[in-house]
């Protein structure tokens, strides 16, 4: 579904990813975790298609398709979905109206007809029920003032009602009590099938007790330096990322 | 968001460029004692209102034009201008039938057919078309409860009591420069009087629009409402493209007696000039209500056009308790300049006044809030909020604030509250990973970040002022 091979990234004259692979197929749960600053989040961003970051080199196929010549609108369109690890605040626009404006934007791009506000509601309240929410927080504007786990929480909701096939969850259990915890964790795990596919990004073993994923990836200096089974995670919460990390200098100099 | 997509998005086209072709019985240009006597009297005016019009010409003779708004214009010619037309119609009209074809065109062309925005939205349009109104519906609706809704000269004929004790009793004939141009050549505008204790049925709706070439325009409106009385009055403007800059000075006055109310909401859209900033409508307009004990006064508006807009709605808190509120969106995008915000006079005890302004700066526009809260030496216990900001799209743009206060009562209680921000790159991007395209999300942003000042909107009018909105910055040429 997802194919990344020497993916190389630059923020500015920086370049944070220094040739990364990776695939990711249909019905796969993926978890990548890896030491902070080690561009975890600027390979998401550059999935989903932020202009900050730009691609030098590589490709990224999605579906067979070159993602990285689609703007991000259409990347949504097309079944991507990032959660963020900070969600961002928009003052004056109201949650429900962000959600629908978006689900219909989707639609439109995907030749579906768009959902009134009777329909829109309907399925709203079902989607809500997932994040143990009732609606007062959708008619809220978007993430003002949400704390941080109803922040990330929001995230979950988003995702429920725009149901991607490929969702990459930027840390989203980062911040969160263990019931949200649960609440997220479920949000994932009910949309797991076999056409779709989730990227975890995580630092912690706890999501994945909730959460299990057929891959675990390391990530260190902007590339994969590891992958391996469940075991992988357990293995890193015991000792840490030092011995997996290459030296420095092989890192910088791609 | 790249500068090129700043620019593509904020470089779009006037989409309500057109000339209607109506034939115009105008004055030669220019102004002198001559061209007021030919006004007044082709109007057929009662000779108070001659003399009215003179004395405010003689006293603009002594006055200079303002020069301490941070707007920046070539010079006026004010002897190039024509002060007086007016469509011919060819017969009296009994209805909106026998409006001209060409008119009625015009208005669909705005989106607003006038018959059909009557009778669906229950609004009775008294539709201005180059300074003289030549259509006014739901009069006899309105009658049936003694409320007079009218062009201004229709009222100088049937009600010239109410005008001569009214007219300038807000907003006298020598107040400013362009007040006294007005005061002296306004050829039309709209009159509304709301009896004792009468609550309008329906919200009385005037669209201005600005047709013959070089016709400066300069309306008058008053407005009066009674003891106890309420009235919701929309203004709605929108011009053709052109390429001579054109001039509108209109005056409007409200008077609220004890305990009447009255709303008053303005979605202004005339031509903004092109991306230069060529062609664009100068608007320089004085706005004020006068406010009785227990009175309320509330002015809305959204300013999305002109090229220059010089305009300060303010409320004369006269009386005990009475209210003033102001909730405005000024939006410049290119060149335009804008030069808007409010004066709260508070004379009267315990009296309240409330400020919402939200400037939106795009391309090389240029947005300056100015405001002045007085309170007077008897204003015991008066209070007053306001919250300024400004939100900037793109780096060329600017927003200025300048909030004057004057305290001369110990017990008054003013707040003020101004923020400035940008539409940031990480609000753009998060809209569009959940598959808005980046014009839907500027627009969405932009209408968040004004919607305290929509939601005070009649419903109608807010739905449009939010296309408005979103319109006058998107991009896609054509
Ligand atoms: N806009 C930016 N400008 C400059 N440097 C940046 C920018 N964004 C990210 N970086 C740098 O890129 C590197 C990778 O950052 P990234 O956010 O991808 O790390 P991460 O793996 O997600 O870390 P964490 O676990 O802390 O979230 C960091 O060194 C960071 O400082
Ligand atoms: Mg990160």
């Amino acid at each position: 579904m997802l194919r990344i091979q020497g993916l190389k990234a630059k923020i500015g004259d920086r370049e944070i990813l220094h040739g990364l692979d990776l695939a990711v197929n249909a019905g796969e749960v993926h978890a990548i975790m890896g030491p902070n600053g080690s561009g975890k989040s600027t390979l998401a961003s550059v999935l989903a298609g932020r202009e900050v970051v730009e691609v030098t080199a590589g490709t990224v196929t999605f579906d067979g398709q070159d993602l990285l010549a689609l703007p991000a609108e259409k990347r949504a369109a097309a079944g991507l979905f990032l959660g963020f690890q900070y969600p961002v605040e928009i003052p004056g626009v109201a949650n429900l109206y962000f959600l629908r404006t978006a689900l219909n934007a989707v639609r439109r791009a995907r030749g579906q007809e768009e959902l009134d506000a009777m329909d829109f509601l309907a399925l709203a309240k079902e989607k809500l029920k997932l994040v143990k929410w009732d609606q007062s927080f959708v008619q809220r504007a978007v993430n003002e003032g949400f704390s941080g786990g109803e922040k990330k929480k929001n995230e979950i909701l988003q995702m429920a009602v725009l149901e991607p096939r490929l969702a990459i969850l930027d840390e989203i259990d980062s911040g969160l009590d263990i019931d949200a915890l649960k609440v997220v964790a479920g949000g994932v795990n009910a949309l797991r099938a076999k056409d779709r596919a989730t990227i975890l990004v995580t630092h912690y073993q706890r999501l994945l007790d909730h959460v299990k994923p057929d891959v675990v990836h390391v990530m260190a200096a902007g590339r994969i330096v590891k992958s391996g089974g469940p075991e992988l995670a357990h293995e890193l919460e015991r000792s840490g990322y030092e011995q997996l990390a290459p030296p420095r200098g092989e890192a910088r100099a791609p | 968001m790249s500068q090129d997509a700043i620019r593509e998005l904020t470089e779009q086209r006037y989409k309500y460029g057109f000339v209607t072709e109506i034939e115009a019985d105008q004055a030669p240009p220019g102004l002198s004692e001559e061209i007021i006597r030919l006004i007044s009297a082709k109007k057929g005016e009662p000779e108070f209102l001659l003399q009215w019009r003179l004395k405010a010409y003689r006293h603009w003779l002594t006055m200079v034009e303002p020069r301490w708004a941070a707007v920046k214009y070539a010079p006026i010619d004010y002897q190039k201008i024509v002060y007086y037309s007016a469509p011919r119609p060819k017969k009296q009209l009994g209805s909106l039938d026998e409006v001209d074809p060409e008119l009625k065109r015009a208005f669909e062309k705005l989106g607003i057919p006038l018959a059909e925005q009557a009778r669906l939205a229950g609004v009775a349009v008294d539709a201005v078309f180059d300074s003289v109104s030549v259509a006014t519906t739901y009069k006899g609706k309105l009658a049936e409860k003694g409320i007079v809704f009218c062009s201004f000269s229709e009222a100088v004929k049937d009600h010239p009591d109410l005008v001569e004790r009214w007219l300038g009793s807000v907003v006298p004939a020598g107040d400013n420069f362009f007040a006294a141009l007005n005061s002296a050549v306004f050829s039309d505008g709209s009159f509304v009087y709301v009896p004792r204790g009468v609550r309008c049925p329906m919200e009385l709706s005037t669209y201005f629009r600005i047709n013959a070439e070089n016709t400066g325009q300069f309306e008058r409106t008053l407005i009066v409402a009674d003891e106890g009385s309420y009235v919701s009055y929309l203004e709605g403007c929108t011009a053709p493209m052109r390429d001579e800059n054109q001039l509108h000075a209109a005056v409007v006055e409200l008077v609220a007696l004890p305990g009447a109310e009255i709303k008053y909401s303005t979605v202004q859209n005339w031509y903004p000039g092109d991306a230069e900033g060529r062609g664009g409508i100068f608007n320089f307009v004085t706005k004020r209500a006068k406010a009785m004990e227990r009175a309320k006064i509330s002015w809305t508006q959204v300013e999305t056009g002109s090229a220059i807009t010089w305009k300060y709605p303010s409320c004369i808190l006269q009386g005990d308790d009475s209210v003033g509120e102001f909730y405005s969106v000024a939006l410049a995008n290119h060149r335009q300049q804008a030069d808007t915000g409010t004066k709260m006079i508070h004379i009267g005890k315990r009296t309240r006044s409330t400020i919402v302004s939200k400037g939106i700066s795009a391309g090389r526009g240029q947005n300056t809030y100015r405001g002045l809260v007085r309170m007077q030496k008897g204003a015991t216990g008066a209070r007053n909020h306001s919250q300024c900001d400004s939100l900037l799209i793109g780096d060329e743009c600017g927003a200025h604030t300048f909030p004057y206060i004057e305290v001369k009562n110990p017990t008054g209680q003013v707040e003020h509250e101004a923020t400035t921000s940008r539409i940031a790159e990480d609000q753009l991007f998060y809209c569009r990973q959940r598959g808005l395209s980046e014009e839907d999300a500027v627009s969405m942003i932009v209408n968040g970040f004004a919607r305290r000042v929509l939601k005070e909107l009649p419903m109608e009018f807010a739905v449009e002022a939010q296309k408005l909105l979103g319109m006058s910055l998107e991009g896609s040429v054509g």
